[in-house]
């Protein structure tokens, strides 16, 4: 499975990720040398398998909806962030340019 | 015998009879850090004056009744801690170091134990890599061979045991990247079940693999630790509603009457001889105590490193989604529109293999390729998990490999991710399965590196294989191995 530049811009484009004109190639050999190898899987009957997600079949778990005092203000979680805080929010550049 | 190369239990003992202090404990590690971390780059944030007061308040108090209680350590770099720099060795989260404002369960877990958190030990960035070369801190080093790799992902960790800058480390292991490095350094490594341990506040690489241990320096000591972490935790949906047993009371009951499974497809060309004889004489040395060994298969083995490499890259995909450089991580200075702004931010913080895995996760789940990729390999996945369930209907615990070589040289396969990829093929498939797994030394080839071999049980069946490991240990001396540290620049 050769992925060409082309797609692997396109997929770059729908991971967030830039992929500069010197990496597109090395890039497509790489993937496409992975895809390769994956290939492979088409060789198993799975004719009436299940798909495994959860490995311990560990079915839906619910908790009370209930607020619990962690003991983390908002401030601290907002100190994280490299963006200025504004009036307890962070603010970001524009969505629509 | 010096302070940091006491096991858990030895230095135990020696807290209980005030023959020794914690903060001599502790100094003592921190000591050797200095000493030997130059070179072997194991250690990437350091806690030290924080890890000193603790162990004071520890001597002041001066009760050392749990095992763990003034016991020094390292976590790997995904373990949140308050207050101390967790960047999962990437770039994403290093411009601005990230300080986490709450704990992993784990680190609270043994906090509440009293145990010294002296601070984060290399990985592959975000536990990507088999190697500890993708870290944005630089490869940590093989403490037996300085031009070899510790392993990976969990390297430091591994290095930082083997040569005795602390008691014990944590790690994570998402297709073996506990046991792996393990294996490399000589040291031992737990993998338990998947939801046997809590996997809150560690940074996720692929949530339905991902599974929370310890690097120690004997079986003894990694019962202890699973211990102290182990169980249900309302914060891990994923942890399971199952008792946590008393290790270390059946820890000595021997393997007299087990039945240990050798599986066929473990032992393949191209693997290294000395691997293969340092495995199967481990078999024998079972026979001795008394285990009876039996051939098993698992037939869909092949393919576990091909449904690895595509359920893995998914959840990557999706959980790397995360960085995008507003509430934590890299950041760019040019913030003309949103979109821009992530994908700056992103391209500029994620390494090479980040990347990589990202982009094939992203491809996998995309309209079209779901079927053919994704749900095909959770597919196999079963039928791989079927292959353990049937083998666990005749034997108690398996016996294999870790690695199909010993630790190889640095740079080896950086240029190639399939061969990097491989390096899991005995181990990956343990994750697919959710099964624990226990990583010993049970040789060392020509040129002295450690071999190791990996005793598997069935999901939730820690006590039999740390039973089955510390049976081993007891009769063998692999363990006691130390490297030398010879290093010119030493």
């Amino acid at each position: 499975m050769a992925l060409s530049p082309a797609q692997v811009r396109h997929i770059a484009k729908l991971a967030r990720l830039e992929i500069s004109d010197a990496e597109v190639e090395k890039y497509a050999r790489e993937l496409s040398a992975i895809l390769d190898y994956v290939e492979k899987l088409k060789e198993v009957k799975t004719e009436g398998v299940e798909p495994t997600a959860q490995v311990t079949g560990q079915a839906n778990v619910f908790r009370s909806d209930v607020i619990e005092d962690k003991g983390i203000t908002t401030d601290a979680l907002l100190a994280t962030s490299p963006l200025p805080i504004v009036e307890q929010q962070i603010e970001t550049a524009s969505a629509h340019g | 015998m010096s302070l940091p190369s006491l096991t858990i239990a030895q230095a135990h003992e020696k807290l209980k009879k005030k023959e020794i202090s914690s903060a001599e404990l502790t100094k003592a590690c921190i000591d050797r850090i200095e000493k030997v971390d130059k070179n072997l780059n194991a250690v990437v944030h350091r806690n030290f004056e924080r890890a000193l007061e603790e162990a004071k308040k520890a001597d002041a108090k001066g009760v050392f009744e749990h095992p763990l209680a003034g016991i020094p350590y390292l976590a790997k770099d995904v373990f949140c801690e308050t207050g101390i720099p967790t960047t999962a060795c990437s770039n994403m989260l290093r411009k601005k170091d990230y300080i986490p404002p709450f704990d992993s369960t784990t680190t609270k877990r043994l906090k509440a134990a009293g145990a010294i958190s002296m601070g984060k030990a290399n990985t592959d960035e975000f536990t990507m890599g088999a190697s500890t070369e993708t870290s944005c801190f630089g490869v940590t080093k093989n403490p037996w061979d300085q031009t070899r790799v510790a392993g990976g992902s969990s390297g430091g960790s591994a290095t930082a045991v083997a040569a005795d800058e602390c008691l014990f480390a944590l790690g994570t292991d998402t297709g073996g990247s506990i046991r792996q490095p393990a294996s490399f350094c000589g040291c031992v490594g737990l993998k338990v079940t998947y939801g046997r341990t809590s996997r809150y506040g560690v940074m996720s690489m692929a949530s339905s693999l991902d599974s929370i241990g310890t690097l120690a320096k004997t079986v003894e000591d990694a019962a202890i630790i699973l211990q102290a972490i182990a169980g249900k935790d309302p914060l891990d949906a994923t942890t399971g509603d199952v008792p946590v047993p008393d290790y270390l009371s059946t820890l000595r009951k021997g393997v007299k009457g087990m039945t240990i499974g050798l599986p066929k497809e473990y032992f393949i060309k191209g693997m290294s001889p000395e691997v293969e004889a340092a495995v199967r004489s481990a078999a024998k040395e079972m026979e001795k105590l008394g285990a009876k060994v039996v051939d098993i298969s698992l037939p869909h083995s092949s393919y576990a490193i091909a449904a690895y490499y595509v359920i893995c890259p998914s959840e990557v995909s999706s959980n790397m989604a995360r960085y995008d450089g507003i509430r934590y991580g890299h950041t760019s200075d040019k913030q003309d529109n949103l979109i821009e702004y992530y994908i700056r931010s992103r391209s500029g913080g994620f390494g090479p293999e980040v990347k990589r895995r990202i982009m094939i996760g992203t491809y996998a789940l995309s309209a079209g390729y779901y079927d053919a990729y994704y749900r095909q390999a959770q597919k196999v996945r079963t039928l791989i998990r079927q292959d353990f369930e049937k083998a666990f209907q005749k034997v108690d615990c398996i016996l294999a490999p870790v690695a199909p070589t010993p630790a190889f040289k640095i740079g080896a396969h950086t240029d190639d991710p399939v061969q990097m990829y491989l390096e899991d093929i005995f181990t990956a498939p343990i994750n697919l399965a959710g099964l624990p797994g226990l990583s010993i030394p049970c040789g060392a080839s020509k040129e002295g590196l450690p071999i190791g071999m990996q005793i598997l049980g069935p999901q939730w069946g820690e006590e039999t294989i740390l039973r089955a490991g510390y049976a081993y240990e007891q009769a063998t001396e692999w363990h006691t191995r130390k490297p030398a540290l010879t290093s010119p620049e030493q």
